[in-house]
């Protein structure tokens, strides 16, 4: 339970350890994160729209205990180090990645009091943190001593850079339109404003930022190297990418900072774009009740379409990648800026 | 304790929160996972067959992408503040960010004509 809705039931603690308990959530949160998105999208989506037989069948009921028999093979499993691997950087590649998703909750609004701390650059902040796992990828691929981590890790790095760009033009549109790059201060911009005078739902940004909500979940989906995008972990081509070397619990760490991330950056997209935890009418302490729910239940909707994406592309070239994002989504995304901040000065 | 010095110690709790969690896991894994080193196993793992060839010599083709993401990315710094302000700043402050915008464009413009964007 969470700090304020203790404050509502009438205890009144410090903010020290307020600070102490909703840490501790967090540090739930992107294990609690991995799992649904693994479970619902991974295994159940995945399974139905390829039509895959084998995630389907372990313990009955749609394969309810394929996570369960994933994650207990990875505690068994051997801690291998290749022989020529630079050790210390090897072994600390995975913790860069997982700790940088860890942070960027940090900032994440779940109801009006419910955030850790709505940090000024809240925006700034996210985006920031979750682009340090690019080192960890880097890291881990050059440290492997293996031919195809290498590639991969190149070739993910030079993915990662070519897509935070889009990303950081499409949000500038959001901040543009709300005057504030707190992610808090975002919700409450879309609740308290209207879209050419008409309040009834206020304005999420959606609407008016359609071209930024789709420059932000192409390029999103680029920097979780998902399909259409998964040149660096492609397992035709480099067997497996920077992780390829890894084993047990450190693989394990990849594979939670990837779907914490994305479960990060749905969030990102659904409190920006959708509205987060705000509903239309619902003001006060149900507000911070129902928050969560709501912000899960738009975060959810974002996540169904990046793994639709996942699910039903085929995958890229490399080089249709760079393109992509230099030829395309950055123009655009600059175009984007400068008609929003047109609008924005015009009206 | 003020408030801006307050956001800095959340900061700095989940990253240290976060550190104990990972090594917490690493250390249950070292309780729970077997050791039975093979020589074999420690042969970097390239689809099965044994490694040919030396490793570390890759073509990075793509470093002139970086050199052009630091620029776009100095320019994130800038926008931002811009962005915040731009209720206050008004045509004023448009004029000058398309300015801005346009000459940043030249360079990408300029990066596309030389063909550094392609895949050679």
């Amino acid at each position: 339970m969470n700090a304020v809705a203790l404050t509502t039931l009438g205890i009144e603690i410090g903010w020290g350890a307020a600070l102490a308990i909703k840490t501790l959530v967090i540090l739930l949160i992107i294990p609690a994160g991995a799992l649904i998105l693994g479970y619902v999208f991974l295994l159940k989506m995945m399974s139905h729209m390829q039509s895959r037989l084998g995630p389907m069948d372990p313990g009955g009921f749609h394969g309810w205990f394929q996570l369960i028999g994933d994650g207990l093979k990875f505690v068994q499993k051997e801690d291998l180090m290749p022989d020529g691997a630079d050790r210390k950087v090897f072994a600390g590649a995975p913790a860069v990645v997982l700790i940088s998703t860890f942070l960027v909750f940090l900032v994440i609004p779940m109801g009006p009091d419910l955030v850790v701390k709505d940090l000024d650059i809240g925006v700034f902040y996210a985006l920031a943190v979750s682009s340090l796992s690019v080192i960890g990828i880097l890291m881990a691929g050059w440290s492997s001593a293996n031919k195809y981590a290498l590639l991969g890790g190149l070739r993910a790095a030079g993915q990662l850079i070519a897509y935070e760009l889009p990303l950081l033009l499409a949000v500038i549109g959001v901040v543009i339109q709300a005057g504030t790059m707190s992610l808090n201060g975002i919700v409450v911009a879309q609740q308290q404003q209207s879209i050419f005078g008409i309040d009834w739902i206020g304005n999420p940004y959606i609407l008016t930022q359609f071209v930024g909500f789709l420059i932000f979940l192409i390029a999103a989906q680029a920097e979780l190297t998902q399909t259409p995008f998964d040149m660096p972990v492609a397992e035709s081509e480099l067997v497996g990418g920077y992780h390829v070397e890894y084993t047990g619990f450190r693989f394990l760490f990849f594979f939670m900072g990837e779907y914490g991330t994305a479960f990060a950056f749905s969030a990102i997209a659904a409190t920006l774009f959708l509205g987060g935890y705000a509903l239309p009418w619902v003001e006060g302490d149900l507000a911070n009740w129902i928050g969560p729910l709501v912000l899960f239940a738009k975060l959810m909707l974002v996540a169904f379409l990046m793994f639709w994406a996942r699910f039903t592309f085929p995958r890229l070239r490399e080089d249709q990648l760079q393109a992509f994002a230099w030829k395309f989504l950055i123009p655009l995304g600059l175009a984007n800026l400068l008609v929003t901040a047109l609008f924005k000065v015009a009206f | 304790m003020t408030e801006f010095y307050r956001s800095y110690l959340a900061v700095a709790v989940l990253i240290l929160a976060a550190i104990g969690m990972v090594g917490f896991m690493l250390g249950l894994g070292r309780l729970i996972r077997p050791v039975r080193a093979q020589e074999q196993k420690y042969i970097p793992y390239e689809a099965g067959s044994d490694p040919t060839g030396t490793f570390g010599q890759s073509n990075v083709r793509y470093y002139v992408f970086a050199l052009l993401f630091v620029i776009f990315d100095v320019e994130a710094v800038f926008i931002f503040p811009w962005a915040v302000n731009l209720e206050s700043l008004g045509w004023f402050g448009l004029v000058e960010m398309t300015i801005f915008v346009v000459v940043l464009t030249l360079g990408l413009v300029y990066a596309w004509r030389k063909g550094v964007l392609r895949w050679a």
